[in-house]
């Protein structure tokens, strides 16, 4: 498993219906490629994130495939509807398995 | 005949001014968090009266993009060090079985203000300590613990740590009793020609700030917002490295980071900027 991997989300915690709000999201994580080789020529293994997930309510907001050429510290914004109070999902999907979550809730006001 | 001398010499002027690019450092507030707003342009500090009208951090120097990045915590890389360092605050190390939290307890509250006066004088050790001279004495003296790289990045991760705490504050060192001889020395250097080509840290900082360096804007060289992230190298770059990398750019042998020379340099160059707000850490090209 990659150290050091936390997940950051920066979210409204109130909007207004309809509102159409800014998120931003950052996940801490080396995403080690896999063409790189270590001092004796050894290929370090590919260890990056490879699917980013935002749901609300259930519903899909982004769904994102990343690939081997996305850089260290994957960093997401995107803006999205509200239409009602609800939980916004956040899920990143590692290659070894590790899924890390994150939620933040969203009140009307 | 003097028709020519004046088309020649209008001719000159054009290409004098063609030939000199300014970059004019901008108007604008820096306000973090939407909070706290810092001081970036001041008046003059003793430390540099006569030689420049105002003191600016190299904030102002810096594009609007990158303006921007240091405005908001969550858009700083910087401060993923910062966090980082959080948890190496809390972690055990050493023979004493002891952490920065078993002493220090929260960082927030015992290191506020700490990063505004340093490098400051250690009377038991009789010296002048930077800040990282003196975390690394916390960890052998108290921690029983390995010293940090000077320059390495669990080094400046922590110095951002404590930097960041005391954002907003005045920058505060002493430049007089125990240390007066120091911050001379100091002094001396920063306005002595080196390399190749023969620069001093003045001839960039104190005389042609605001112009172009090549592709880049020469900031009035203030440390204030150390440590920097750079763009350029995607990490935290501290004081000394900065330094090493301007007397490299002399083609001049350096003095190594932690060198009882770049100490004295670091002191006197942090109180060209007493009155500015500690900014570290920072978001630069």
């Amino acid at each position: 498993m990659a150290d050091n991997v936390k997940p950051r989300v920066k979210a409204p915690r109130k909007a207004s219906a309809g509102e159409t709000v800014t998120i931003k999201t950052l996940i801490s994580h080396p995403m080690e490629s896999g063409q790189r080789k270590d001092a004796d020529g050894n290929t370090i293994p590919r260890s990056i994130i490879n699917r980013f997930t935002c749901e609300f309510n259930g519903e899909t907001v982004v769904d994102v495939t990343m690939e081997p050429a996305i850089s260290t510290n994957p960093y997401f914004e995107f803006e999205a509807v509200i239409p009602d109070a609800g939980d916004m999902v956040f899920t990143w999907y590692d290659d070894d398995g590790s899924v890390y979550e994150e939620t933040k809730s969203i009140a009307l006001g | 005949m003097k028709k020519t001398a004046l088309i020649t010499a209008l001719l000159g002027a054009g290409a004098i001014t063609a030939g000199m690019a300014w970059a004019e450092p901008v108007e604008d507030t820096l306000i973090i968090n939407e909070e706290t707003e810092l001081t970036t342009w001041t008046d003059a500090p003793a430390a540099v009266e006569g030689a420049l009208p105002e003191v600016i951090s190299g904030w102002h120097f810096r594009g609007t993009e990158t303006r921007a990045m240091q405005a908001d915590d969550f858009d700083n890389p910087g401060m993923i060090f910062v966090e980082q360092a959080m948890d190496a605050w809390d972690t055990v190390e050493g023979e004493a079985g002891k952490s920065c939290a078993s002493c220090h307890g929260d960082a927030g509250d015992s290191m506020k203000g700490v990063r505004a006066v340093y490098p400051k004088w250690n009377e038991d050790a009789g010296e002048v300590r930077t800040l990282e001279m003196q975390v690394n004495a916390c960890r052998t003296e108290n921690m029983e613990a390995e010293p940090l790289k000077y320059t390495g990045t669990e080094m400046t991760s922590m110095l951002a740590l404590i930097s960041s705490v005391s954002r907003g504050m005045p920058v505060n060192v002493a430049t007089d009793g125990p240390v007066a001889e120091t911050w001379e020395a100091g002094k001396e250097l920063y306005y002595t020609r080196t390399g190749q080509l023969e620069l001093s840290c003045a001839n960039c900082h104190e005389d042609n700030y605001g112009r172009m360096i090549r592709a880049d804007h020469l900031s009035q060289g203030q440390i204030n917002g150390f440590p920097v992230y750079r763009l350029k190298n995607t990490k935290l770059n501290g004081v000394h490295a900065r330094f090493k990398g301007c007397v490299r750019d002399t083609r001049a042998e350096t003095y190594k980071p932690g060198s009882p020379e770049f100490v004295a340099l670091e002191l006197y160059v942090a109180s060209r900027g007493n009155g500015l707000s500690v900014e570290g850490p920072s978001v630069r090209n």
